[in-house]
């Protein structure tokens, strides 16, 4: 509708006008955008604290955004039954990075290799495809079993998620290599080494990094799954005992700790992509003026 | 069928297998590319063999600039990849300088038809890796590559990304590219098929400006007779596939050459029309089995 509306520009306009004018209905539409979101915010918290407070929904079972905030708020100010909050979204970052960045370097390791070597990809296929095949969070409970309660058995059952989104597309991304650009290399003078280092990976790359937005959020699944089969600290404790509480807000409340860290995560992993893939065409942003 | 007695002025011509008249310019030079009894066979998807060449017969004299031309699917592009040791033949022998080859050799330099530069790497760094490959300093290499992006008329474009350039652009830095590794054979797949008419003529005259100063010996693949004539000391036509060396045609027009005005030339379109002629059965074939085919 905006699009068409400035189509219809009186004849009389100068160049000049009519820009600015352009100009003036983008920066109009961002500002309708962004007043919308709020306002559906608003409507989504405020019905639910509506219905709640009036006892159409139960408020013991569904919890209450006000509920969810006082619980916030006792929690940074008195802490929680495990110690103080800050230590508990430390614990849970800590194994997500650990269960992330040394999932994705395997992940990438082994997807390289495998691409570049048809035999060992063709004798191990077998066997990836049926590890891929297993729920792999059950391993979580092998885990706690062999590593015990503590940090470790979360960076496992991080990476071990991380590690199957990193590595299919590793390898998915260096058979698709353009084999034209690898003929080209080895015409130029590269050797092996120089083949994968200076075609292979940067060719894969965007596909690698592709797959770290999800793998993020499985790394994430996986601490906070480990921490719910067992352990002494974590946001995931934290939801688990509130459930065994009773605690509806609790939940939620570290609910909204967990969303907050997967944004900023998210917001890490796309900078970093843009600063890799500085060299991919932009994708040009459709606005009509 | 043309007969070489009738064939006009500034074409001379050599029928036949090719092999026997080849064999008195190797003798007489010693011969920079030389394929002989070249047979080259590829395995389908579908379990069955497809052959793509079948006893090509090819020799290239130093400084020589060949032009191939032959009907789609005639196994040009295979031939190229058979020279610059891409790939193995089936049968027969190809020899680079008189040696067999085996794997890719170093003396060797490709345009390929699709873009080949490396889209991460800047123009700089595109001219420059040939150089770091083969050992230079990340210095040395760029001096080089500078020398080359002046050479190829990209001043100023050094720091930019290849899907920031024209398709002329990015052919001009693929050429650059290749050619700062000073190869003495250079081999060419239709480089120039994808770019707009213009852009394509004025790449002509800057190759055949940039060979000039070399003593390159090219191979260049074209489906394209024009582009052919224009260019070549000698005109090879190929059958349709599996392909094999019908003919080969001396072009004797004087150098240097305007690649735009050469084509209006009386002589040319003598030349082109006698190639045509020969050219036309072997695409015909091709095409009524494409016609089948589909």
């Amino acid at each position: 509708m905006l699009a068409d509306s400035a189509l219809h520009v009186p004849a009389t306009m100068t160049e000049e006008e009519q820009l600015l004018r352009a100009k003036l209905r983008i920066r109009k539409r961002r500002i309708v955008v962004n007043i919308l979101r709020v306002v559906l915010g608003i409507v989504i918290v405020g019905s639910w604290q509506l219905t709640t407070a009036t006892g159409f929904v139960d408020k013991f079972n569904f919890g209450q955004p006000t509920g969810i905030v006082t619980q916030l708020q006792k929690w940074i100010t008195d802490g929680t039954a495990q110690g103080p909050l800050w230590k508990q979204v430390v614990v849970t970052l800590e194994e997500t990075l650990l269960g992330f960045g040394l999932g994705m370097v395997l992940g990438v390791v082994a997807g390289v290799l495998l691409g570049t070597n048809r035999l060992l990809a063709d004798i191990l296929a077998p066997y990836i495809k049926a590890l891929n095949a297993i729920p792999r969070v059950v391993l979580g409970a092998i885990f706690t079993i062999a590593l015990g309660l503590g940090m470790t058995s979360k960076v496992a059952l991080a990476l071990v998620l991380v590690f199957f989104v990193v590595f299919f597309n590793a390898y998915q991304g260096v058979r698709e290599v353009d084999p034209n650009l690898l003929a080209n290399a080895r015409l130029l003078g590269a050797d092996r080494r120089r083949v994968i280092q200076g075609v292979i990976v940067p060719s894969a790359m965007s596909w690698i990094l592709a797959s770290l937005h999800t793998a993020f959020g499985f790394a994430l699944i996986g601490a906070v799954v480990g921490e719910f089969l067992g352990s002494t600290e974590g946001i995931g404790l934290l939801i688990s005992s509130s459930q065994n509480t009773f605690n509806a807000n609790g939940v939620f409340a570290a609910m909204v700790l967990l969303a907050v860290v997967a944004l900023t995560a998210e917001a890490c992993v796309t900078a970093a992509e843009n600063r890799l893939v500085r060299w991919r065409p932009n994708q040009s942003v459709d606005v009509h003026i | 069928m043309v007969n070489p007695v009738l064939a006009p002025q500034g074409v001379a011509m050599q029928r036949g297998t090719g092999s026997v008249a080849v064999q008195s310019v190797a003798a007489s030079s010693g011969s920079a590319i030389r394929l002989a009894g070249v047979t080259k066979r590829f395995a389908t998807a579908h379990g069955g063999i497809y052959t793509a060449i079948r006893d090509v017969d090819m020799e290239i004299a130093p400084g020589e600039f060949c032009t191939v031309v032959g009907p789609t699917g005639c196994g040009k592009s295979t031939t190229l990849g058979l020279i610059a040791g891409l790939s193995r033949p089936s049968g027969g022998s190809v020899e680079v300088d008189g040696a067999p080859v085996h794997g890719i050799n170093r003396e060797v330099g490709y345009v390929f038809q699709t873009d080949a530069v490396f889209p991460w790497r800047s123009v700089l760094d595109n001219i420059a890796v040939g150089p770091r490959y083969r050992g230079k300093s990340s210095a040395e290499a760029r001096a080089e590559a500078r020398d080359w992006i002046a050479r190829v008329g990209l001043t100023g474009f050094e720091d930019r990304y290849p899907h920031q350039l024209s398709g002329g652009m990015r052919k001009r830095v693929s050429l650059a590219q290749t050619l700062i590794n000073h190869p003495r054979i250079l081999l060419m797949d239709e480089p120039f098929s994808a770019l707009d008419v213009q852009t394509r003529t004025l790449m002509e005259n800057e190759l055949l400006t940039l060979w000039s100063a070399t003593s390159a010996s090219v191979v260049f693949v074209t489906h394209d007779l024009e582009e052919a004539i224009a260019l070549a000391d000698r005109v090879f036509v190929m059958t349709a596939g599996p392909g094999r060396v019908k003919s080969s045609y001396r072009i004797d027009l004087p150098r240097p050459r305007n690649v735009s005005e050469i084509r209006f030339l009386p002589e040319f379109v003598r030349i082109y029309e006698t190639i045509w002629n020969d050219l036309r059965e072997e695409v015909l074939v091709s095409y009524e089995r494409q016609k089948h085919a589909g």
